[in-house]
């Protein structure tokens, strides 16, 4: 059973359910304690050793009824019994030396379906079926499987039975046949449940490794059948960085002695410093004013910029989102008020995919918004700067950028368009902080984190 | 011989899951089999059990209930942002020990009047100063108190996520050796290690070196059934039929897309204020006037109203 608990946890580990050494002996020493005869109280004493948040429970549960599953090997027809009439059939020891020596076909004529669930348990450790990485290394496994429990050796014998003289040759090759057939079906099985135990996982973490490296505003956008797994990417990543970055935090800072508060503390002791405070140093919560461009150039990305805000919005409280792209509208409400679907749908409906007019879309912010920045704002901004030849208002612009904290500036297009056609981004970078091409989900994370990071007040 | 008494109860309870289930019945608490499993494993394997689940699942309640069923006290500490060792584990009487530096002022006097010279008079005042620091002038707090009940007792750390991260790595030596380090004093350990829970709304993540002391618990919104024998539990006033009204409308507004889910606390609540109104069914009027109960948020209230006797109905027909 050690073996068992070993190939388990590392069933787990590919199932992206962290388990340390250290874990792995606490689950043993849980099954040490409750044994393996009831198999509900050995799921849940290993969940609550192994799996350590809700969507490790998840994945451990989905493992675990996958591991353990032990489907009873089927052998096609039993085997006749004795004495009972049937069809005559020679014995392995007629067909040749080399045949009588076989086990597998002596297993298989027995009918010993244990012997050759463990005869195929062997052949497919031999074969490293667990090694399997792909969905596409099935086929290959499972012959290579086949091969190694030695089912050329029946194949062999098959037609030798079939050359012998005797009549009972054919009935022999018959069974033996069936045995076979029983055999490569079980053996795909086995590589099948392999593969959900050891390559499922790490197929669906290869997929969303390549879908956050591509580009979003690529040619045809994105696959509608992606949509829904980006969507949950995008709002992973954005709790990971409102995790790190949204606590406020008095950190000490020793070596600065705080004066005035070691007196006042000093009082209740007739004076005597017994308690020293020390300065410290507070880490305030960033304020982010996030400008995103949804018109018609930008279509496909505004659609993960928009998800991106909304995720956000629910993690950090103190965000300002609008949205423009002929006129601008804050969009904290809608984003509020409605799942993310639908206030994206909402928020395209209300000002979506009009001509972009950078210039209109600042002089409302300027007009109504301009307070809400102050010293510790960051002003994102997420758009293209293709503002169809009319004037960008580099005045506003201006204002914005002495006004806030900093400027960012994303864009989803490469750095060599910046300054052909329409685009005026050329123009507004010296207003910028940090202007940045982010086209692609990856790149959107890491240059938030440098934000939040650098350019949010510490 | 009063240990022996406060032993046996949980002994008993203690012997397999299922009497551990029954056992928590017993108390007030309706168990699933794997919170069951998941107490039984800590109490045996002598771990902190982390516990985490939207807020009203009853996850402080466990550890109440966990407490009154073994007849131990529970120690109870909130975590907030700053908590620290100080507030948490211990801390020195200093008021005390100014007073008494001051009444003994003259005792030291004289004490050191006929001392020959600085060096002898140093070296006796060393001998007096550990007497200010040694157990009479120690505070202790909940961590401390926990540790030196000799009989064991429950400890609650409540919220843990709200705290630090500083005060998390400070909780690393309690949770693995069940001791604590006093400079002053030494090290501190437990006759009988505490039973531990700690509750995580999920404010943020936990560290991996704290998840990996701790056993996991998450305790999901409770199975239509298992809810209706809480609120049973809980509520023994309330009629079946109720019950199962109550139960399938908060399941159906579960359903929906809220800003807060009601929980089992509010369903209970609920229950209480309908048992108060002598309500013996829910009617669409009645339960738009106690939606404030249930739902804590003024745009979910506003939202649900114009469909609640829809969703009366399709709780009927879940029911």
């Amino acid at each position: 059973m050690q073996h068992q608990m070993e190939d388990f946890i590392r069933a787990l580990r590919a199932a992206d359910v962290g388990v340390s050494p250290a874990e792995a002996i606490d689950a043993h020493e849980a099954v040490a304690r409750i044994g393996y005869a009831d198999r509900e109280l050995l799921k849940d004493a290993l969940c609550a050793t192994l799996a350590k948040s809700e969507d490790e429970v998840a994945r451990f549960d989905r493992a675990f009824d996958n591991f353990f599953a032990r489907s009873a090997f089927d052998l096609g027809e039993p085997p006749p019994e004795e004495g009972q009439a049937s069809e005559p059939e020679a014995k392995l020891e007629d067909v040749s030396e080399e045949a009588a020596g076989s086990q597998l076909a002596q297993m298989i004529l027995q009918g010993d379906a244990n012997g050759l669930a463990q005869a195929i348990e062997k052949a497919g450790q031999d074969a490293q079926v667990s090694e399997i990485r792909l969905s596409t290394q099935k086929s290959r496994l499972t012959r290579r499987l086949l091969d190694e429990l030695g089912v050329t050796e029946i194949e062999k014998i098959i037609a030798q039975a079939r050359r012998l003289e005797d009549p009972g040759g054919e009935g022999l090759a018959k069974r033996l046949e069936a045995g076979k057939r029983a055999l490569a079906a079980e053996a795909q099985r086995y590589v099948q449940r392999q593969h959900d135990l050891y390559a499922a996982e790490s197929g669906r973490q290869l997929r969303e490794e390549l879908l956050a490296r591509k580009a979003l505003n690529a040619e045809g956008g994105i696959d509608p059948v992606d949509l829904q797994v980006m969507q949950a990417l995008v709002r992973k990543m954005a709790k990971r960085l409102a995790d790190r970055y949204s606590r406020r935090r008095n950190r000490a800072k020793k070596g600065h002695l705080d004066v005035r508060r070691t007196l006042r503390q000093s009082m209740a002791y007739g004076g005597v410093p017994f308690n020293v405070v020390w300065k410290t140093e507070r880490v305030d919560k960033p304020k982010i004013v996030a400008i995103c461009d949804v018109s018609k150039s930008v279509a496909a990305t505004a659609q993960f910029l928009l998800t991106f805000l909304y995720s956000l919005n629910e993690v950090v409280d103190r965000l300002d989102a609008f949205a423009f792209s002929g006129r601008m509208i804050p969009v904290n409400q809608i984003l509020d008020e409605h799942g993310v679907d639908k206030a994206i749908l909402e928020v395209l409906r209300r000002i979506g995919f009009q001509q972009t007019d950078y210039g209109k879309a600042l002089e409302d912010f300027a007009e109504n918004h301009l307070d809400s920045l102050d010293r510790h704002t960051t002003v994102i901004f997420l758009g293209d700067a293709r503002s169809n030849y009319a004037d960008p208002r580099l005045d506003i612009m201006r204002t914005i950028h002495e006004r806030s904290r900093s400027v960012i500036w994303l864009n989803p297009e490469p750095e060599s368009y910046w300054s052909q056609g329409d685009s005026v981004m050329t123009r507004y970078l010296p207003f910028c902080h940090l202007a940045k091409t982010c086209n692609t989900l990856d790149q959107l994370e890491r240059i938030i984190e440098d934000v939040l990071r650098q350019y949010v007040p510490h | 011989m009063a240990q022996a008494a406060n032993s046996e109860p949980s002994a008993n309870a203690f012997a397999s899951v299922q009497t551990l289930i029954e056992g928590l019945a017993g108390v007030g608490y309706i168990a699933s089999r794997r919170i069951a499993t998941a107490l039984y494993m800590a109490v045996n394997l002598q771990k902190p059990i982390l516990v985490e689940g939207v807020a009203g699942v009853g996850k402080t309640e466990l550890a109440l209930s966990t407490a009154k069923l073994l007849d131990l006290p529970l120690i109870r500490m909130q975590c907030y942002e700053g908590l620290d060792e100080s507030k948490a584990l211990y801390e020195w009487k200093y008021g005390k020990q100014l007073l008494y530096t001051q009444i003994l002022k003259d005792r030291m006097g004289a004490e050191l009047a006929d001392a020959q010279g600085m060096d002898e008079a140093m070296e006796r005042l060393h001998g007096m100063g550990d007497m200010f620091f040694s157990e009479p002038f120690l505070e202790p707090r909940p961590l401390m108190k926990a540790l030196r009940e000799d009989d064991g007792c429950v400890l609650l750390i409540d919220e843990i996520d709200k705290s630090d991260e500083a005060f998390e790595a400070f909780l690393l030596e309690v949770l693995s050796a069940y001791q604590a380090s006093v400079p002053e004093l030494g090290v501190i350990k437990a006759k009988t290690p505490p039973i531990v829970f700690l509750t995580s709304n999920n404010v943020r993540d936990l560290g991996d070196a704290l998840k990996r002391r701790c056993l996991h618990l998450h305790i999901p919104l409770p199975e239509a059934s298992l809810e209706r024998q809480i609120v049973a539990s809980r509520v023994p006033d309330i009629e079946a039929r109720l019950n199962h009204q109550l139960v399938g409308f908060v399941h159906a507004l579960r359903e929906l897309d809220l800003r807060k889910s009601p929980s089992i606390s509010e369903t209970v609540d609920w229950a209480r204020a309908l048992i108060l109104m002598h309500a013996d069914s829910l009617e669409p009027s009645l339960v738009r006037d106690t939606l404030n109960v249930i739902l804590k948020f003024e745009q979910d209230i506003e939202a649900v109203e114009p469909q609640v006797s829809e969703l009366l109905r399709t709780a009927e027909a879940s029911a």
